[in-house]
């Protein structure tokens, strides 16, 4: 649900970061963060538990420049990616413009890929939301690591609606802007399909 | 419009900003905010200019909806309304016309019960702008659509791409 100010002409889109535990949603954040100019940027919010572990979510706010005369802010969070805060996953949905859905590309954590995926079907499906209809890419993050599953296996699993689709390792940036950016291309696209 | 775009047109912000001074000026309180339950600033009044708005308006949503789930899990339609209270400033929060929420700060030059009584008056304003902006976004969604479709048709990839740079 944008929110669009012809008073202070702005539009303001929400995006979420979604994914299993630890596949790296904060990390995205803290990178973009750590990348972009102060003036450009408000605070980030990390709502996390003394382990670092997000409790509730993390926010972000972007600005990202003018387009056709309109200032485009969005708003970046993510979900808790543990099972059991499922209540707090439910909530940051509301109101969701796109979601970026964050994979773990090593063996161990696809179940757990798999699993993070129908839990956002899940949820959007309560918003009578389907992935089909909402902006949506996806980011095959920790490409770096020696045990990941090849990309064509990970498309087959997570990605039968052919997604745009990116590689990452997000601490280093690597595929951090080019997923934000897949994203918010979407989410711009779709505002103007709906005029 | 509940569950569709929230669009802001300049009349419509004005008489938001009334509402909510008069409201800051009533209430004796340091600052007003009306915000959209999905975490948007849509207007404010008072002190602002120290506060990180953007944030303040994220966290309370996040709050509302956490309390939202909260009286869901209890068999409550929704909890209505927060207080904060701290050392100095405190915290008034209330759901109005079911997609905003105002929040009002207040140290003790104001009181509980006074941001209280002020709030109600208040949210049967903003209900009664939020109802008419419905109405006027249903009637007028063809000049509204003309509008925006203007300026947001020729929006090209381009466009896009820019944004990412530098």
């Amino acid at each position: 649900m944008s929110f669009i100010n012809y008073a202070a002409r702005e539009i303001n889109c929400k995006l979420v970061y979604y994914g299993p535990g630890l596949c790296g949603k904060t990390t995205n954040l803290q990178f973009i963060y750590s990348r972009v100019e102060p003036s450009t940027k408000g605070k980030m919010i990390s709502l996390a538990t003394e382990t670092d572990r997000t409790l509730f979510f993390d926010f972000l706010p972007l600005e990202l420049g003018t387009i056709r005369g309109f200032k485009t802010r969005f708003h970046l969070y993510t979900v808790p990616g543990q099972v059991f805060y499922e209540a707090s996953r439910k909530l940051i949905l509301r109101g969701v413009d796109g979601v970026i859905f964050v994979a773990d590309s090593q063996v161990e954590r696809m179940e757990s890929n798999i699993e993070s995926l129908e839990n956002l079907e899940a949820n959007l499906a309560e918003q009578n939301l389907t992935l089909e209809r909402l902006p949506f890419v996806l980011q095959y993050n920790k490409r770096d690591l020696p045990n990941v599953v090849p990309i064509e296996e990970l498309q087959a699993a997570l990605n039968p609606r052919n997604a745009p689709w990116f590689e990452a390792c997000a601490p280093k940036g690597i595929g951090v802007f080019e997923t934000l950016k897949g994203a918010a291309k979407l989410v711009l696209n779709e505002l103007k399909k709906k005029t | 419009m509940i569950g569709t775009d929230l669009m802001l047109y300049e009349e419509d912000a004005r008489r938001l900003a009334a509402v909510l001074q008069r409201l800051c000026e009533d209430s004796k309180s340091r600052a007003v905010f009306l915000i959209d339950k999905a975490g948007q600033l849509i207007a404010s009044a008072g002190e602002t200019a120290n506060i990180d708005t953007t944030s303040l308006a994220s966290l309370t949503a996040g709050n509302i909806a956490a309390t939202g789930g909260l009286a869901q899990l209890l068999g409550e339609k929704e909890f209505s309304v927060l207080f904060h209270e701290g050392e100095k400033d405190h915290l008034h929060i209330s759901v109005v016309g079911q997609r905003g929420i105002l929040v009002v700060l207040f140290d003790r030059r104001s009181s509980l019960g006074l941001v209280r009584l002020r709030v109600k008056r208040a949210a049967e304003d903003i209900g009664r702008v939020f109802t008419e902006m419905a109405e006027r976004t249903r009637q007028e969604a063809g000049r509204g659509r003309a509008a925006f479709q203007a300026q947001f048709a020729q929006i090209t990839d381009e466009d896009i791409d820019n944004l990412f740079k530098g």
